[in-house]
């Protein structure tokens, strides 16, 4: 078998460096030889190394599985490191993930953003009452519950919900599919012992579930699968009960 | 100067650092944790397979306690771990996933009732016990007697993480995030916390604290390949080396993982073969039973890895482009079990290998995964020789894993530790001894030395790329101190290592000068790091001559106890030093709990120390005598060694389990 000529990829990086005052956004393309098995990790990582050491981008576990690298490639939100190469053209355009605070080129803050909305929704199990005796049996639970909290729990808040949101264009202080889904894993859990009004006071305006207009972006580009249609109806039924009770 | 004072500044945002921040908040003191990059992507993320904790639940599980869990701990190390330590993890793993579960995590649980599982190539039914239905299951794991493998699918690091970060958001714990530590401050043998460096802004930040704790995990990217994140550079332990007082333990312990995918070294977790997937050869033969008829796939990590090393040596290996691989085999799990309790593997295997896993066989060779080593420490996480500096999880050596760590007891060492050290360091805080007494003029100084190394790496000229000099770095390792090791290659890498050091010395950042982010300035000042770490690696394995657990010389075969019973002590006095300074510490067999015996691999080849036999007989005669007198195990092991009355008052309680103290 002879080896095929690799193709030579032609990656077209949105650069900017907000530190330098000097520079502006703007295009710039290199080549890069293909390999077998080539992710945008490897990609990125030769740039660095042998075309312009100053490229900023984040990668972490380059695995899939703790959600650093998000980024539109091609216009679209996704993980980068587990983007091969073979299955997109040899002209690939590469540009940070939108909405987040930029720190230079390819390089966005999520970890901000996101902590911050952890802190809003309150993302912990609320137990005052049950004080844990750490030499007793754990509670008990279903085995098929169990299952489902760790189906939602699966999210590595990435943010590619959040690029792929087309209402936090306009309503910026929206929770986002990743915040809706958060709740919706909370509430499942019996763990948590907050009340549907309590969730309602987090999520029941337009800033949280009434706010979204069900394009659901998140779900096409969601990189872990998360059933976030289904949730995000959920919620939003569950919570107009809750409002309609009260 | 920025400075800012803190109690307690941990350097490390994974699940070890933000346990020691919950604990030193619950006891009411500050705490601020430097992170790399957001907490919830700290390398812990990526633990798939599971936690070990003696819960014994499943029916699997049954008759499992701390003992079992002790000792296939001190076999997995090869009896270099430290007895008293590994004790206190093993009584403590059960609490830290119990809190865990009430924390939040969402662990995989008992149905009652039969069903199907694959052990040893064959369809069994196990049939789990009504009583323990709702309770936490296992899976099975390498090297361990019963199956004690905790688990969320194979997602276990993210959820556990996951719900960690999230503890820590409720205790109001502050986290600065992408600031690196670059040096600690100490002065007359006591540390006042880190330099560090704000990786958005390039300002140098001076953390000033009562104790500092290094959580910063493993060293594994000084290796080519490697299943570490790319962040675990070893940064951690370099910083403590470069104080010229604290110590690192053991560093040339490396774990090789048997499973990455090929080429580009992804774990697939133990829960594969745990489940019941096989490693198979080019011919499609199952060949780990012709080397370990007993445990076969399920022998301790150390021993599958030189296995397959030693098969594909034979020939048999699978050629490819990267080199010879073998097969890892779940196909005869079937779809619906790798869809529920293997998907962080199926994904893996479709997005990088482009193939599914529940048809197709997975190219898997053994890759650098887990460090032994790392900063020497008591068995409360402080530093042997520098007061006030902490460290725990991987990037400590307290020492629970000796030479080999088994699958599983790393998440659970990172909790278990953080819980422990948060008490110790509180301890520490509510004395006297732990008033800060440096003068800012001092700290001045060091924040001002680092500002003038980072100026010389932006302004040298003619200097040294890092890159190439990282790169070769990363090759010395992978061909010369990897799972096989000799004299020669050793002593090669070491000359080169050191060269490659001194060279380090004059790096230029080519190119891209900010002093802001700037991802070149950061390579260049964290390989004149890495290739400390990497010389103490090296030196401390051509040193060794003996082969104990992950440390394997083909020029000494022999598990040496006569000679080599004791743990590598690496320190860094004088600055000018080009090699590490290397001492011993003898490990004491008179007052093991189980001393030296046969782990039951392959041949025997222990040069046993007479000492051994002699701890044994005494041991077995304490333990014939107590029972006679009707003593619980409880307090046969008391006499045996004690260890309890070391652990915080609030951990010294016996655990739960159905039919035992409920």
């Amino acid at each position: 078998m002879s080896e095929q000529k690799n193709r030579i990829l032609k990656i077209s990086i949105l650069r900017f460096d907000p530190h330098d005052p000097d520079d502006v956004p703007h295009m710039e393309t290199f080549e890069v030889e293909e390999a077998p098995g080539m992710t945008l990790f490897v990609v990125l990582n030769e740039i660095r190394e042998h075309h312009d050491n100053s490229l900023k981008f984040d990668f972490v576990c380059r695995a899939g599985i703790c959600g650093s690298c998000s980024m539109l490639v091609n216009g679209r939100p996704t993980l980068a490191c587990r983007t091969l190469t073979k299955k997109l053209d040899e002209h690939i355009t590469l540009a940070p993930l939108p909405l987040f605070e930029l720190i230079g080129d390819l390089s966005v803050y999520t970890g901000k953003w996101m902590r911050g909305l952890n802190e809003r929704l309150e993302t912990w199990i609320h137990d005052k009452a049950n004080e844990l005796n750490v030499d007793a049996l754990e509670e008990r639970m279903e085995p098929e519950l169990a299952d489902e909290i760790y189906e939602l729990d699966r999210c590595v808040e990435c943010g590619c919900c959040v690029a792929g949101c087309g209402t936090i264009q306009m309503r910026e202080n929206f929770v986002g599919a990743v915040g809706l889904n958060k709740v919706a894993r909370y509430h499942l859990d019996p763990r948590d012992k907050r009340s549907d009004e309590e969730y309602y006071e987090l999520i029941g305006d337009e800033d949280g579930v009434f706010g979204c207009m069900t394009l659901l972006g998140c779900e096409d580009v969601c990189p872990k699968d998360l059933p976030l249609q289904s949730k995000i109806a959920y919620m939003r039924r569950l919570m107009l009960k809750t409002a309609l009770k009260n | 100067m920025k400075v800012v004072y803190t109690d307690v500044l941990i350097i490390g945002g994974g699940l070890a650092g933000l346990r020691v921040a919950t604990g030193v908040k619950e006891r009411g003191h500050d705490a601020v944790v430097l992170t790399l990059v957001p907490p919830k992507r700290s390398h812990s993320a990526a633990a798939q397979g599971g936690m070990q904790a003696s819960l014994a639940n499943s029916t699997m599980g049954e008759g499992d306690n701390e003992d079992v869990h002790f000792a296939d701990t001190i076999k997995g190390s090869d009896w270099g771990a430290d007895q008293v330590v590994a004790r206190m993890f093993t009584h403590c793993a059960p609490k830290a996933i119990r809190e865990l579960a009430h924390w939040g995590v969402p662990w995989t649980r008992v149905k009652k009732g039969d069903r199907t599982a694959i052990i040893n190539a064959k369809k069994v039914t196990i049939t789990e016990k009504e009583e323990a239905h709702g309770l936490i299951t296992a899976r099975d794991f390498g090297g361990t007697k019963k199956w004690r493998t905790c688990y969320t699918s194979d997602g276990t690091g993210h959820s556990m993480l996951f719900a960690m970060d999230n503890k820590a958001h409720e205790d109001k714990v502050e986290i600065h995030e992408r600031l690196e530590a670059i040096s600690l401050i100490h002065e007359n043998g006591r540390c006042f916390g880190a330099v560090a460096r704000n990786l958005m802004s390039g300002e140098l930040v001076a953390y000033v604290s009562k104790a500092t704790t290094i959580a910063t995990g493993g060293y594994g990217r000084i290796y080519s390949v490697s299943t570490n994140a790319i962040i675990c550079q070893g940064i951690g332990q370099a910083i403590a080396l470069e104080t010229g007082v604290a110590t690192l333990g053991n560093m040339e312990a490396i774990q090789f993982h048997p499973t990455a995918i090929v080429p580009v070294g992804i774990l697939t977790t133990e829960g594969c073969r745990g489940d019941g997937g096989l490693l198979l050869d080019k011919d499609g033969y199952r060949f780990m039973p012709d080397y370990e008829p007993e445990k076969k796939e399920l022998a301790s990590r150390d021993v599958v890895s030189r296995r397959m090393t030693e098969h594909m040596r034979k020939g048999k290996g699978v050629k490819s482009r990267y080199g010879d691989h073998l097969w890892l085999d779940i196909t005869i799990l079937g779809r619906e079990h790798i869809e529920k309790n293997l998907r962080e593997v199926k994904e893996i295997c479709e997005n990088f290998l482009g193939i599914d896993p529940a048809e197709e066989w997975i190219p898997v060779r053994p890759t650098q995964h887990y460090s032994m080593g790392g900063i020497r420490t008591k068995y409360t996480g402080e530093s042997q020789t520098l007061k006030g500096l902490y460290s725990c999880g991987e990037a400590a050596c307290w020492d629970m894993h000796g030479f080999n760590r088994l699958g599983g007891n790393s998440v659970s060492e990172t909790v278990v530790s953080g819980m422990l050290v948060a008490e110790y360091i509180s301890d520490y805080l509510e004395s006297d001894e732990s008033h800060l007494t440096i003068h800012s003029a001092v700290i001045e100084q060091f924040v001002h030395k680092e500002q003038e190394k980072l100026e010389a790496l932006l302004t040298n000229e003619n200097g040294e790329d890092a890159y190439v000099l990282r790169r070769r770095m990363e090759e010395i390792m992978m061909e010369k101190v990897g799972i096989f090791r000799n004299g020669k290659d050793l002593k090669e890498a070491v000359d080169e290592l050191e060269e490659l050091y001194m060279r380090s010395k004059n790096i230029e950042v080519f190119r891209s000068k900010s002093r802001a982010a700037n991802p070149a300035l950061e390579n260049a000042y964290r390989t004149q790091k890495m290739l400390k770490v990497a010389l103490c690696v090296a030196y401390g394995a051509l040193e060794r001559t003996e082969s104990r657990g992950a440390h394997s010389r083909e020029d000494y075969p022999e598990r040496d106890d006569v000679n080599w019973l004791k743990r590598t002590i690496t320190s860094w006095p004088n600055e000018e030093d080009t090699l590490p300074t290397i001492t011993y510490e003898q490990i004491d067999i008179e007052s093991m709990e189980m001393p030296p015996g046969f782990r039951g691999y392959g041949k025997d080849l222990t040069i046993r120390n007479e000492k051994s036999q002699k701890r044994q007989e005494e041991v077995d005669a304490i333990i014939q005598k107590l029972q006679a007198e009707g003593k619980d195990r409880f307090e046969i092991q008391e006499a045996l060694m004690p260890f309890r009355d070391k652990l915080p008052k609030k951990y010294q309680g016996k655990n739960a389990r159905l039919g035992e103290n409920v």
